[in-house]
C-alpha cells in the first residue's frame, strides 16, 4: 500500500501537481498577509493602528476581507459587453500570478525550469494589461475608459524599460534561464549583480513599480481623478480579482528582482534547515520598498509618467545595455 | 473720500441719483441708463478693481421704503491701492426688470448675475450665458422674492421629475 | 448642461463624426470635495470645456434666515463652511452689530480673534490634509488630522461643539474661557509650530509634488482680482489684500502679523502661503493669549445686545409679554433693530466673506446676502483649467479650497 502510494509519488506529473499547489496556496496566502502587511506597516507610518479586530492583532483580517468579498452581490452594469467584462480579471490575475511558477526559491526548488523563462514572465506581464484594458473597455464607463487607456500607455512605455534593464543581465549571465542567471551571478566577483547592475536595477525597480500600477504611478486606478480607473464598474469578487492581479504583480516583480539583481537564495552564510531563508528575507525587503514608496510619494501626472518613462528611463536602459555589452566584450 | 464722491453727482448728472455719506459705507445710488459708464469709470480711472458683491434685494412690502421701484441690485466696489469701499445701488423696476450686466468687466460678475436672476428674476442684458446657478434649470419662480410661497398647502409635482418616474417605470415594464 | 448643448449643436452644424468625449465629474466623486458636479469636455486627457454646476447642497440659507431672528441666523452660519464655523459666525456677528451699533467688550473680541485663528488653522489642516490627498501623498493627511483632533478638543471645550460651533453671539460670546482652556492653547501654539516641518518635510521638496504644483493653474494679479479669487488664492498671486490688515475687526489691530504672499501665482505658491498662514495664525493666537488677562473680569457679551429668549410657538395668538430690553420679539410694531443696512466682511480661512444685511426694523432680517468665497472660487474653475489635464483640475481644485455647503449656501 505505502509502496504503491510512493511509487505514484515518483511519477513525475504527481509531483508537479503537488509542488504547483504548494505553489498557488504559498503565493495565495502571501497575496492575503502582503495586503495585511502593507495595511499594517502604512498605519504605522501614519501613527495610527490598521486593523486589529479580527483575531489577534489583527491577524484574521485578510480572511475576513475574503469572505466578505466572496459573499457580495456581484452587481454587473447593464451596459457592459459581459463576456468580456467577466474574463478581463481572469486575464488580469493569471498573467499576474503565473509567474511565480518560474522563480527559483531555492536551487532545488523550481516549479518550470525553462530555458526562456526571463522571457516568459516579461510576455505574461505584457499580457496582463489586457486583462486591464479588456475591463476599462468593456465596462462602458468613462473612467474605466480614461483608466484602461493610460494602463494601456504605461505598460507600453515602461515594459521597454524593463526589457533592457533585464537584458543587460541577460547579457552578463548568458542566459535567459533564472535558475542559470543566479548560478551566474555566484560565480562573477561581485556574487550579485546590484553591484555592476546598479543603474539596470533601479531601472528595474522603477519599472516594476509602474508595471504594478503602484504609487506614484497607480494612474491608471487613480482614486482621485479617475474614481477607480478600470475597475470602477467592478463589485464584489472581481473587484477583488483585480486586488489579487495587482499583489500578485507586486510578488512575482519582487521575486524577479531577488532573482536577477540580488543573487537570489545565495546569502553570506547557510542558514541550518531553512535553505529558502535569504531568498524570502531579500523578497519582503523589496515588497516592504513598495509599501514604504505608497506611504511616502505623491502620484505624478499621466503625462510626467510618460515622460519619465522615454525621456529618462528607456535611454539610462539602453546605455546601460550598451555599457554592459563593451564591458563584456573587453573582460 | 467725500469729495471726489460729491464730484461724482456733477459729472454723471444723469446717472447718480442721490449720494448718502451717512451709513457705513459711501452709498451712491444710480440710474440704470448709463450705468455701464459710471461702474466702467470707477472701475478704471478710480481704481475700485474689486467687485467684492453683487446681490439683489426685493423690497416688496417693505415698511420704510421712499421709491416705488421693487427692486434693488447693490454692488460692492473696492479699491485695493487706496482701501476705500463703495456701494452702489440700483433700482428695478417690477415690470421691467432687467438690469446691464458688468461680466464683460469682472469675469467674478458672472456667478454673481447668474445668482440674482436665479434668486429674483432680474435678466442681465449683455451677460454670455444667463441661466440659473443654484436652483434646478427647470424651477419655477424665484425663491428670494418676498411673495415667493414659503409652504404650499397642497404638494405640487416637479414635472421632469415625473417624466423620469415614469420613463422608468415604461422601462422595468419592458 | 448648457455647454453639452452648445456643442452638441455645433456638432449638428459642421456634420463632424468626432464626438466630444465629456466626463460628468461628480457629484459623486472622491475629489470634488462634496457635491460639486463639473461637466468636462476632454481632448484625450486634456480638459477643453468645463462646467461646474453647483446648487446640489442648496439649502436657501439666505431665505431661511429672513424667517429667523438674528441669534437664529448665525446658528446658520454653521452650516455654510462647515470647516470653519467659527469664521462664519464672526462674520454674521459683525454684520448685525454694525447694525445694531452694538460695541464688543475687548475680552470678547480678543476671545474672537483667538478662535477665528484656531478655525483658520484647522481649514487649513484640513486643506492640507485633502489637497495632499487628492495629489496622490496619503500619510499628510493623516499627521493633520492628528493636529486637527488637537485643535478640535479645544473647541469642545470651549462651547462643547467640535464642527458646528454657534460659540458666537451678536454682540459678543457665549461662554468666557476658563483657564484650564487659556492653558491648552498655551500648550497648542507652543507645540504646533514644530508640527508643521513635519508635513512641509514629506511634501515641500518632493520632485514629484514640486511637479505636481508647480506652474499648475497660474494666475497674474489682475487675473485674480478679476476672477474675484480671495484669500490665499489672491496673495498666492502676489496681492497683500487681507481684510484682517485692510479693514482690521475684531482685535486684528491689536496683533502683530505678517501677511505671506506669493510670487507665481500657481498651485505651489498657494500652498506656501497657506503653510506661512498657519504659522502666522498661531503667532496671533498667542498674542492674544497674552493679552486676555489683561481683561479679566470684563463682561463677554455688549450692552443690549439681543436675547436668546424667543416666544414659544402657540397655535393661537396670546398677547406676547413686555418685553425686556433688548430681546427681541417677532413683528413688533416698534423697531426693534435700527431700520438700514450694514456690510462687513472678514479674512474666512478661504477668502473674504462679506455679509450684506437689510433690516426692517423687526426682529428679523429683511434680506441677509452672503458672499462666500467658495462661489467665487468655483467659478473660477473654467478659466483655471484651461489646457490642464484631468490630474491638474483634481489639484485646482485642491488649492481653491471649495467647501460646497459654503458656495451653495
Amino acid at each position: 500500500m505505502i509502496e504503491q502510494l510512493l511509487n505514484l509519488l515518483n511519477i513525475e506529473i504527481v509531483k508537479v501537481i503537488l509542488a504547483a499547489v504548494i505553489m498557488v496556496a504559498v503565493t495565495l496566502l502571501h497575496v492575503a498577509y502582503l495586503t495585511y502587511a502593507e495595511r499594517k506597516i502604512i498605519a504605522r507610518m501614519q501613527q495610527r493602528l490598521g486593523p486589529n479586530r479580527v483575531g489577534p492583532r489583527g491577524l484574521l483580517q485578510p480572511f475576513a476581507d475574503m469572505l466578505k468579498l466572496i459573499f457580495k452581490e456581484d452587481v454587473i452594469p447593464k451596459a457592459v459587453d459581459k463576456p468580456t467584462f467577466w474574463v478581463a480579471p481572469f486575464i488580469s490575475l493569471v498573467c499576474a500570478g503565473a509567474g511565480v511558477a518560474l522563480i527559483p526559491i531555492w536551487k532545488n526548488f523550481v516549479l518550470s525550469n525553462i530555458n526562456v523563462g526571463l522571457l516568459f514572465i516579461l510576455a505574461l506581464s505584457g499580457l496582463g494589461s489586457y486583462g486591464i484594458l479588456l475591463a476599462g473597455w468593456s465596462s462602458n464607463s468613462r473612467y474605466a475608459l480614461l483608466g484602461g487607456l493610460r494602463e494601456g500607455a504605461q505598460v507600453i512605455s515602461y515594459e521597454i524599460a524593463m526589457s533592457l534593464a533585464l537584458l543587460s543581465v541577460v547579457l552578463m549571465a548568458g542566459s535567459f534561464n533564472l535558475g542559470d542567471i543566479v548560478n551566474a551571478q555566484l560565480n562573477s566577483p561581485f556574487k550579485i549583480y546590484l553591484i555592476p547592475q546598479i543603474i539596470g536595477f533601479f531601472v528595474f525597480m522603477i519599472s516594476a513599480v509602474a508595471e504594478c500600477n503602484r504609487t506614484p504611478f497607480d494612474l491608471p486606478e487613480a482614486e482621485q481623478e479617475l474614481v477607480a480607473g478600470y475597475f470602477t464598474e467592478y463589485s464584489g469578487m472581481r473587484f477583488a480579482l483585480f486586488y489579487l492581479a495587482e499583489y500578485a504583480g507586486m510578488i512575482v516583480m519582487s521575486a524577479l528582482a531577488v532573482t536577477c539583481f540580488l543573487g537570489g537564495w545565495a546569502g553570506p552564510f547557510d542558514i541550518p534547515y531553512i535553505p529558502f531563508f535569504w531568498f524570502f528575507l531579500k523578497f519582503y525587503f523589496i515588497l516592504f520598498c513598495y509599501i514604504w514608496i505608497r506611504a511616502t510619494l505623491p502620484r505624478y501626472r499621466y503625462d510626467q509618467v510618460m515622460g519619465l518613462g522615454w525621456k529618462i528611463l528607456i535611454p539610462l536602459g539602453l546605455a546601460n545595455v550598451f555599457l554592459t555589452a563593451i564591458f563584456k566584450l573587453i573582460f | 473720500m467725500s469729495g471726489w464722491i460729491n464730484k461724482l453727482k456733477d459729472q454723471f448728472s444723469s446717472v447718480v441719483l442721490e449720494v448718502q455719506l451717512d451709513k457705513d459705507y459711501p452709498t451712491v445710488i444710480c440710474n440704470r441708463e448709463g450705468f455701464l459708464d459710471l461702474i466702467k469709470h470707477l472701475k478704471e480711472e478710480k481704481g475700485f478693481t474689486y467687485l467684492i458683491d453683487l446681490c439683489g434685494v426685493d423690497y416688496l412690502n417693505y415698511k420704510h421704503k421712499k421709491f416705488e421701484e421693487r427692486f434693488e441690485v447693490v454692488y460692492h466696489l473696492y479699491n485695493l491701492d487706496t482701501k476705500e469701499l463703495i456701494r452702489l445701488k440700483v433700482r428695478i423696476k417690477e415690470d421691467d426688470c432687467w438690469h446691464y450686466s458688468v461680466t464683460p468687466l469682472w469675469k467674478t460678475a458672472n456667478w454673481f448675475e447668474r445668482e440674482v436672476y436665479d434668486m429674483f428674476g432680474i435678466k442681465f442684458e449683455g451677460h454670455p450665458d444667463l441661466r440659473r446657478v443654484l436652483m434646478p434649470e427647470d424651477w419655477e419662480g424665484y425663491p428670494l422674492r418676498k411673495d415667493y410661497p414659503l409652504y404650499l398647502d397642497e404638494e405640487q409635482e416637479w414635472a421632469v421629475y415625473k417624466g423620469l418616474v415614469e420613463k422608468t417605470k415604461m422601462e422595468r415594464g419592458k | 448642461m448648457s455647454l453639452a448643448l452648445e456643442i452638441n449643436k455645433k456638432q449638428l452644424n459642421e456634420d463632424s463624426w468626432e464626438e466630444p468625449y465629456f466626463i460628468n465629474m461628480g457629484p459623486q466623486h472622491p475629489s470634488t470635495h462634496g457635491v460639486l458636479r463639473l461637466l468636462l469636455q476632454l481632448e484625450g486627457e486634456t480638459i477643453v470645456g468645463c462646467d461646474p454646476i453647483i446648487g446640489q447642497l442648496h439649502r436657501g440659507v439666505e431665505k431661511l434666515a429672513e424667517n429667523l431672528n438674528y441669534n437664529q441666523a448665525i446658528v446658520l452660519s454653521d452650516r455654510l463652511d462647515y470647516i470653519a464655523s467659527a469664521a462664519n459666525n464672526i462674520a454674521f456677528a459683525l454684520a448685525f452689530e454694525k447694525l445694531m451699533g452694538l460695541k464688543v467688550p475687548r475680552r470678547a473680541r480678543l476671545i474672537r480673534t483667538i478662535v477665528c485663528e484656531m478655525a483658520r488653522i484647522c481649514n487649513h489642516l484640513l486643506w492640507l490634509a485633502t489637497h495632499a490627498l487628492d495629489i496622490g501623498a496619503m500619510t499628510v493627511f493623516l499627521y493633520c488630522f492628528r493636529d486637527r483632533e488637537w485643535l478640535l478638543n479645544i473647541f469642545e471645550k470651549i462651547c462643547g461643539a467640535r464642527l458646528t460651533h454657534t460659540y458666537v453671539r451678536v454682540g459678543g460670546v457665549r461662554l468666557d474661557f476658563t483657564q484650564e482652556i487659556i492653558d491648552d492653547l498655551y500648550k497648542f501654539t507652543e507645540e504646533f509650530p514644530n508640527r508643521i516641518p513635519d508635513y512641509e518635510t514629506l511634501i515641500d521638496i518632493n520632485r514629484i509634488w514640486l511637479k505636481r504644483t508647480k506652474n499648475i493653474a497660474v494666475v497674474s494679479a489682475e487675473e485674480a482680482i478679476n476672477l474675484g479669487l480671495t484669500g490665499p488664492c489672491l496673495r498666492g498671486s502676489g496681492v497683500p489684500y487681507d481684510v484682517r490688515k485692510f479693514r482690521p475687526y475684531d482685535a486684528y489691530d491689536e496683533v502683530e502679523f505678517i501677511v505671506p504672499t506669493g510670487k507665481n501665482g500657481d498651485t505651489y505658491d498657494r500652498y506656501r502661503v497657506r503653510m506661512e498662514e498657519m504659522r502666522q495664525s498661531n503667532y496671533i493666537i498667542k498674542q492674544c493669549l497674552d493679552k486676555l488677562p489683561e481683561t479679566e473680569g470684563e463682561p463677554i457679551l455688549a450692552e443690549g445686545a439681543p436675547d436668546l429668549l424667543m416666544p414659544k410657538r402657540l397655535k393661537e395668538p396670546k398677547p406676547m409679554p413686555v418685553p425686556k430690553k433688548g430681546v427681541v420679539f417677532r413683528g413688533a410694531d416698534k423697531p426693534i433693530v435700527p431700520v438700514g443696512e450694514a456690510f462687513a466682511a472678514i479674512e474666512s480661512p478661504k477668502g473674504e466673506l462679506s455679509v450684506y444685511v437689510v433690516s426692517d426694523g423687526s426682529s428679523n432680517p429683511w434680506r441677509l446676502r452672503i458672499r462666500t468665497p467658495s462661489f467665487v472660487h468655483i467659478s473660477a474653475i473654467p478659466e483655471l483649467t484651461k489646457g490642464h489635464m484631468i490630474a491638474d483640475l483634481v489639484a485646482i481644485i485642491g488649492t481653491l479650497d471649495i467647501v460646497l455647503g459654503d458656495s451653495d449656501r
